[in-house]
């Protein structure tokens, strides 16, 4: 089946020169976008068209363009990662959008998240939240033979299914109170269902918890929006266990 | 404990707390208003507010109930003002993702038409009860103790359309607040997991009908039987 082409859409886009500048935005037409290419490939088209122009290209964000780096931030037509479910901005597909559409591009908004240019945010606060107590610094020995530590099938999946975050922020960028509980759920979660992770569980959700109140993310509400924006569908039920880590670790002190 | 206090987990657990103790108190409060549909004669409603005018109990509860709607009030206020700060500026396009109307997107705004429900309510009822006196209280004998006719008070007021509707309005508010807070309420405490998460879901949304339908059934019951 070959590809409808798109003979003309508008991309409605926030265009901000630097960190302090004051942001506007500024719709531009794209011509001829194939339906079979993806959303950063129409905004490197968009891209090619402003430099012929002599204009400044739109900065963003990416890198894999595969969905696992989680650079790709977008927030579009009032989606984080666009329309389509389960997927990254990079996996997002022109085929979601139809002809003469106007299409709006927005950064993250989060105070935790500051603009750097365009729709390219700084996101490092995740780095640091991580750097906080997301890894395990017990001496585990060397690598044991396998099956030694037995570890059961539904843990082992638990453990997965929160390692499976990237750290792409759109659940901070969903949530209507820039909260991080999505994202620091996931990484408490992937060690604390595991016999490497449990040592240092207590210090892990305490240490993760402060930095992120810290670094000024909301506070999670529970309303569910994250979970729904999340490209690798990560369940708030994760964040159940994290508050369940918090309160008995500080039950505990 | 101070770090516990200011924590984002640690007031959300106030929160949790506080919502979950003023929703055992709405289970009693629509039981009790339920009994003024059973009777008509009044006696029944009568002996159930004098019960809870005097039982040691429930008198050692009220304080404690005020101090739950305080808690419940000043932290609700303080948790959203913080997450507005956590985004200062807003997505020209809105939120998507949940409909506008979604409970969880709006329990402050919930939570305030109640309260101002809420303080109507207490001026109409509570007050008069407690200090203000009414004419319509004087006092009945039933079974040789002396009470208020609180049934008096209440029926008339239920009879007033304007009033009614009032009422219903409230007891819709308190059931979509609570569609949302009841498994939130778990979800904060930890109290939750993939299986729970579902079922709690199912309950809260329960819970929320049948205070909006209890509440209801009773202005409506007034209406149409006087
Ligand atoms: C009888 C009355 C009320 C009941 C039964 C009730 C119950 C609840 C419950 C169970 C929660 C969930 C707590 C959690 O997520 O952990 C909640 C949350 C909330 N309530 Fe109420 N509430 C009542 C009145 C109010 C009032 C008067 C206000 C404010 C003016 C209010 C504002 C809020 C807010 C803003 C939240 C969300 C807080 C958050 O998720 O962080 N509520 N309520
Ligand atoms: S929890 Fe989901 S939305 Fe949040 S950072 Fe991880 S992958 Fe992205
Ligand atoms: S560019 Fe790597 S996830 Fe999109």
């Amino acid at each position: 089946m070959a590809d409808i082409i798109l003979n003309k859409i508008y991309v409605k886009v926030w265009r901000q020169n630097s960190p302090k500048a004051k942001g506007r935005f500024e719709t531009y037409q794209v011509e001829n976008v194939s339906q079979g290419s993806s959303f950063l490939e129409m905004i490197d088209i968009l891209n090619d068209k402003l430099i012929l122009e002599g204009k400044d290209p739109i900065a963003f964000d990416h890198d894999c363009r595969e969905g696992i780096c989680g650079m790709c931030s977008m927030y579009i037509n009032g989606h984080a990662h666009g329309p389509d479910t389960e997927v990254t901005t990079c996996q997002l597909h022109m085929r979601k959008f139809h002809e003469g559409q106007t299409i709006v591009v927005e950064p993250w908004r989060a105070a935790a998240f500051p603009v750097i240019k365009d729709v390219m945010v700084d996101r490092s606060a995740f780095e640091k939240i991580q750097q906080a107590g997301g890894y395990v610094s017990v001496n585990t020995g060397g690598v044991p033979d396998g099956n030694v530590i037995l570890i059961g099938q539904d843990d082992a999946e638990e453990a997965m299914d929160a390692a499976a975050c990237i750290g792409c922020g759109a659940c901070v960028a969903t949530c209507k109170n820039s909260s991080a509980m999505l994202f620091v759920a996931a990484k408490v979660s992937q060690f604390a269902k595991l016999p490497q992770g449990k040592v240092e569980a207590k210090k892990r959700a305490k240490a993760m918890v402060a930095k992120m109140d810290e670094l000024g993310f909301g506070s999670c509400t529970n309303t569910g929006g994250c979970e729904l924006a999340c490209p690798k569908s990560i369940s708030i039920a994760h964040i159940a266990r994290l508050n369940r880590e918090y309160l008995s670790a500080k039950l505990s002190d | 404990m101070s770090s516990f206090m200011s924590a984002s987990i640690g007031r959300k657990f106030f929160m949790s707390i506080t919502g979950l103790f003023l929703i055992s108190f709405l289970i009693i409060h629509l039981t009790l208003n339920l009994f003024l549909t059973f009777d008509d004669s009044g006696t029944l409603f009568n002996l159930a507010a004098h019960f809870m005018a005097t039982n040691p109990f429930i008198r050692i509860m009220e304080p404690l109930l005020s101090l739950g709607f305080v808690i419940h009030i000043i932290w609700s206020g303080w948790i959203t003002l913080e997450n507005m700060r956590a985004r200062p500026q807003k997505y020209e396009y809105g939120d998507q993702q949940l409909s506008w109307w979604a409970p969880s997107k709006n329990m402050f705004i919930l939570g305030s038409m109640v309260l101002i429900f809420l303080v109507i309510h207490l001026t109409n009822f509570y007050l008069k009860m407690k200090f203000t006196g009414d004419p319509l209280l004087s006092s009945v004998n039933i079974d040789g103790t002396e009470m208020h006719n609180a049934y008096a008070l209440v029926s008339s007021l239920f009879m007033n359309k304007g009033y009614g509707l009032l009422y219903i309005a409230g007891g819709i508010l308190v059931g979509l607040h609570i569609s949302h807070g009841f498994w939130s309420a778990f979800q904060t405490i930890g109290f939750s997991n993939q299986v729970w998460l579902k079922r709690l879901k199912a309950v809260a949304v329960t819970v929320g009908i049948v205070f909006a339908v209890g509440f209801s059934y009773i202005p409506i019951y007034f209406m149409i039987k006087f």
